[in-house]
């Protein structure tokens, strides 16, 4: 009996020590916030373009976390979506895209700077301030600050903004992909072969 | 001393041959391709003529490109700066020879992509005409940054192969300190013998700048490493570094390295040397080590001792391709073509063209490629010689990749991850640390092409970590965007309340400005009020008599009785309002500077200018009787006249008292030595006298009635009198309405006053006077209406004439009452409000104050648009409405101001 009451105890007390402890940890080491929102929004491209319905890729991360369909970014494409599904534990999705919206083609806005009349309304709509420009004067777009959002072109009174698919520059250009088992490796592009032959 | 290694090169007696002094440590991997080296180091460097066109790229080395500082023309000598390094990791371009620029834009260039990239087009002129050149003969006399400063404006870049800028890798870091300086003199790629063939012939120019790079960098040892298979070569260098140091006594040693690829890598070579790993993405200086190529030392004494920047190199041409391979000495920007023409090619054998080794180099796509400062060699291979690569076989598992790469990596997992492009578990199998030797490629049965697979990763990692960097600029862009947006609202909201503060208070201090001096003018305009509504209280009275004369009936005797008593209790605190003005210039005398003092003033102000108004407009009203009376020729034109004459008397001292009140901002205070009882009494005294004229003129229209009685008119004749009456009656009822207006107006005189101190008075009372005030103004505003309401009903039913104008009027009252009637509303509110604020509710206050001065800012702009339309009498009335507007919005911000002042009071 006695060594059952010496059991009970010992255990209750070891059940208040942690609980105290667990109680003690839940207050001095709690998270502000939510961090599943922050991580979403890591993912997410900030291209801030609103395709989504959401003023911005911020507000698109909350409502992801709050149970919102997390394949709604075209410019992320099919991999965003992977890596939130990953992310999230949730199924993946396939992306909700226009079929003739090229999705995963980089573009930026290219202002013909001799049609601008310098309303300003491209540069309010901009969500990155990647355009420059003062009223009645020319604008023009900041290539590398630009997201690529279209926000500017349908805000444009004279239809003077195109968006210009990004070509790749030598700082940017990357190897292709070999072909692959059974084929050789695409000869139109310049590829370093192993000319020698092994000894 | 043997090397520690077991060497399987077959160039092992060669290396045997030449001793080393020191052990030499060995890398993981590599492989023994064959070595091609034959065809081209058996010549002497050749020189070449000059070429038709020189290309000059701007990125010829690592790091930004270089900005041009020529235009299209230009006329340039040799040696001369074309172009200015665009940061710390850049070089610039200089001319290799004397000419003109012709063209400044993308070319070809030296790029797997096949992408163009801006350069520099040089046309010589054939004389090649040196420009002014600055050697330094004494270097070791000059400090290291004076050197590396000349280095880099030389354009120096590493020419083994990367072309990272010396001037970068030379400047070390403060408080390094570097052990061993490393000269790459390896070669180990196949076909390339530049370095060969450089040491052969030039060697003691070599050593010179290894001994600028012993001055810059100090290290304890400086190691040379040549592999075994250019014997000449080290004999060549060997025999250069005893002759220097004969003279100068440095200590430089020559380390013959085995044969093996990679082992020019610098990395490997490193590690060859001295033993010493170099970090993952890491630099050699962290293990206390600086490797330069020995090209690169070259250019360096060039750069130094000559003051020649970096314009030409030895570049190897070879191939089965060309008929004479050999070194020749190129200027950079020469184009491949050029130096193909002069080795003599042979187009039809020509299968592939590369630019760099076999291993390493990449295939150019057109012939008008220039050779830039890393260009060691071009190779024209013909289509037996370097072949179509094979098909890709399925990976084997065979595991020789594993054992050939120097890096040390797991290739086969680098393949299957790179190939899935999964490059988060590729960079955990550390894919970045692949040197891209092509090792692995070289010895894999299946000819999978591993290093392209490599290749692509890095550089889809490159492209996602861009793009990381790109989103998070991104965001900090639009967060910093959004933050000010929110930024400027929140200054626009503070600078409208500022602006609003700062009218308040301009106002506040007008007023106290104005204070003094415009006492007694206050004193005026509350004597013009008091007139204006007793001779409207004399006009109600005279409509009440006719009626009664007239044996009108009982119900509009009545409400005309009623309008008359309105009218008495209007006038009577009028003259109520002038005993307070006649009581403010004491107060303010007692003090100047007396805010309750000040702000009655202000009331009173306000109080003259609406006198001023209803002045004008009662007299206006009269004018107008006046003339109906002569159209209809009754005879008491003449009191009518004299009626109007008063009134247009009180009207001109009104606007007189509102004129002086505007103008007399600057005014001295001598009007607080004016008798306040005097003032008082003349004002009672004109009143009075107004009144008995009035009195008298409606005892002579009653005679005039009855003499058109007594001569028995036609019953026509009587009613159209009776409708002149109402006539008459209507408009003294129009006149009467300002008169409520003013009397809520010196309600809020009254109670203004009593917000001023609240402190003195008993609160309670306080605000039991001003809600019964208010009371009152709001039951005569609204009887007022619906007499002249009753009128006019009365007037369509006897089928009196000039309905449509009676209507309007009506109308015009009814909407003055509705207005006096939303303004007590306001008022009870406030009173609420100030009930409230004794309570120390200052949140509601403080609403209430924004709120009336919103309805005086649209009240005022309303005003203006009437001026512009120049409606006379809507303007007469919205200058009323803004006075009422401008009283309540300051009684607001009084009665927020006491109630601080309380909170601050009950605080302390």
């Amino acid at each position: 009996m006695t060594t059952i009451l010496i059991a009970v105890a010992a255990l209750l007390l070891l059940a208040a020590v942690f609980g105290a402890l667990l109680g003690f940890a839940s207050e001095k080491f709690k998270v502000e916030g939510d961090p599943i929102v922050e991580q979403i929004d890591a993912l997410l491209p900030q291209t801030q373009c609103g395709q989504c319905g959401h003023p911005g890729c911020l507000p698109y991360a909350e409502a992801i976390a709050n149970g919102e369909d997390h394949n709604k970014c075209p410019p992320g494409g099919e991999q965003t979506v992977i890596d939130l599904s990953e992310l999230l534990g949730r199924e993946v999705l396939t992306l909700d895209a226009d079929e003739d919206a090229d999705v995963g083609i980089k573009k930026v806005a290219y202002i013909r700077e001799d049609e601008c009349i310098g309303c300003t309304k491209c540069i309010q709509a901009c969500p990155v301030d990647a355009i420059l420009g003062a009223a009645k004067l020319m604008h023009t777009v900041i290539t590398d600050e630009c997201t690529g959002c279209d926000l500017c072109v349908e805000p444009c009174p004279v239809d003077c903004i195109d968006m210009l698919e990004v070509k790749p520059t030598l700082g940017t250009w990357t190897w292709h992909k070999p072909e692959g088992i059974g084929l050789r490796s695409d000869t139109s592009v310049p590829v370093n072969v192993i000319p020698v032959v092994n000894l | 001393m043997n090397s520690p290694l077991t060497i399987k090169s077959p160039l092992a007696k060669s290396a045997k041959s030449a001793k080393n002094s020191r052990p030499i440590f060995d890398f993981h991997g590599g492989i023994h391709p064959p070595e091609n080296k034959v065809q081209s180091n058996s010549t002497p460097i050749q020189t070449l003529a000059l070429p038709p066109l020189l290309i000059l790229p701007l990125n010829m080395h690592i790091g930004a490109p270089a900005k041009p500082i020529v235009n299209i023309g230009d006329r340039v000598l040799k040696g001369q700066k074309l172009a200015d390094a665009n940061g710390v990791v850049s070089v610039p371009v200089h001319a290799p020879t004397s000419g003109t620029i012709t063209a400044i834009g993308p070319r070809a260039v030296q790029h797997p992509s096949g992408l163009d990239a801006p350069c520099i087009v040089l046309q010589p002129d054939g004389e090649d005409r040196w420009t002014e050149r600055h050697p330094i003969h004494n270097w070791r006399e000059c400090s290291p940054s004076t050197l590396i400063t000349r280095i880099r404006e030389a354009g120096v870049a590493g020419m083994g192969g990367a072309g990272f800028p010396s001037a970068v890798k030379v400047n070390l870091k403060q408080g390094t300190q570097i052990q061993q300086l490393v000269l790459n003199a390896v070669e180990c790629e196949p076909y390339i013998t530049a370095d060969d063939l450089l040491m052969r012939e030039r060697a003691d120019d070599i050593v010179r700048g290894i001994h600028i790079l012993q001055h810059l960098i100090k290290p304890h040892e400086t190691l040379i490493g040549i592999e075994d298979n250019k014997p000449l070569a080290i004999a060549a260098m060997r025999a250069a570094i005893e002759n220097a140091e004969k003279n100068n006594g440095g200590s430089i040693e020559v380390v013959v390295v085995p044969t093996k690829y990679p082992s020019g890598g610098e990395k490997q070579l490193i590690q060859l040397l001295t033993g010493k790993e170099v970090p993952s993405s890491g630099i050699p200086a962290q293990v206390g080590v600086v490797c330069q190529n020995i090209g690169t030392a070259l250019a360096m004494y060039r750069a130094i001792a000559f003051g020649e920047p970096l314009i030409s190199r030895i570049t190897t041409i070879t191939g089965d391709a060309v008929k004479q391979p050999g070194n020749v000495e190129v200027l950079i920007g020469t184009p491949v073509s050029h130096l193909l023409n002069h080795a003599g090619v042979s187009d039809d054998k020509l299968g592939r063209l590369i630019m760099g080794g076999p291993m390493m180099g990449f295939t150019l796509h057109a012939l008008d490629i220039p050779v830039v400062k890393t260009s060691n060699c071009v190779i024209a291979a013909s289509k037996e010689e370097l072949p179509e690569p094979a098909t890709e076989q399925p990976c084997i598992r065979c595991g020789s990749c594993a054992e050939v790469c120097p890096a040390d990596l797991l290739p086969q997992q680098l393949y299957w991850y790179s190939k899935t492009s999964d490059l988060e578990r590729a960079q955990q199998y550390n894919l970045m640390d692949c040197i891209e030797c092509g090792a692995c490629a070289y010895v894999c049965p299946s000819n999978i092409p591993l290093v392209q697979y490599y290749r692509f990763a890095k550089g889809e990692v490159r492209h996602q970590v861009a793009e990381q960097n790109k989103a998070d600029k991104a965001r900090e862009r639009f967060e910093a965007r959004q933050a000010r947006i929110d930024k400027e609202l929140a200054e626009k909201e503070a600078r409208r309340q500022a602006r609003l503060e700062a009218s308040r208070q301009k106002a506040l201090g007008q007023v106290d400005a104005k204070a003094d001096a415009s006492n007694n003018i206050d004193i005026k305009a509350i004597k013009a009020a008091s007139l204006a509504a007793s001779s409207a209280y004399k006009a109600a009275v005279k409509a009440l008599k006719t009626a009664q004369a007239e044996e009108a009936d009982a119900s509009e005797v009545a409400a005309l009785s009623a309008q008359v008593d309105q009218l008495k209790a209007a006038a009577d605190q009028a003259k109520a309002a002038v005993r307070d003005a006649a009581s403010a210039p004491t107060s303010s005398s007692g003090g100047a500077s007396d805010t309750a003092a000040a702000t009655q003033s202000d009331i009173h102000m306000k109080a003259l200018k609406s006198a001023a108004l209803e002045a004008s407009s009662a007299y206006k009203t009269a004018v107008k009787a006046m003339k109906t009376a002569e159209e209809n020729g009754d005879g008491n034109v003449a009191e009518l006249r004299a009626h109007a004459d008063t009134l247009k008397s009180t009207a001109d001292a009104a606007k007189a008292a509102v004129r002086d009140a505007n103008t007399g901002t600057a005014m001295p205070a001598p009007t607080s030595t004016i008798d306040p009882v005097e003032t008082l009494k003349k004002a009672v005294l004109d009143a009075s006298s107004a009144y008995k004229a009035a009195v008298k003129s409606v005892k002579e229209a009653e005679l005039s009635d009855a003499d058109n009685l007594a001569e028995l008119r036609s019953e026509a004749d009587v009613l159209k009198r009776k409708a002149d009456q109402l006539k008459v009656d209507l408009r003294d009822a129009k006149a009467a309405a300002p008169n409520v207006v003013k009397e809520s107006t010196t309600t809020e005189a009254a109670t203004a006053t009593q917000e001023h101190a609240p402190n003195t008075a008993d609160p309670i009372a306080e605000r039991a006077a001003k809600m019964k005030a208010l009371k009152t103004a709001y039951n005569s505003a609204n009887k007022i209406w619906k007499e002249a309401n009753a009128a006019l009903e009365r007037g369509i039913r006897e089928g009196a004439e000039n309905i449509d104008e009676r209507r309007a009027k009506v109308d015009l009252l009814k909407a003055r009452a509705e207005g006096t009637r939303a303004e007590l509303n306001e008022l009870v509110d406030q009173a609420k409000a100030g009930i409230r604020a004794s309570g120390s509710d200052l949140k509601s206050l403080k609403l209430e104050a924004a709120r009336a001065e919103s309805a005086l800012g649209s009240k005022i702009k309303e005003l203006e648009e009437a001026k512009k339309s120049a409606d006379e009498e809507r303007i007469n009335v919205l200058y009323q409405e803004r006075d009422m507007l401008k009283r309540e919005a300051e009684l607001a911000a009084n009665a927020l101001k006491s109630a601080v002042d309380e909170q601050g009071l009950s605080d302390v």
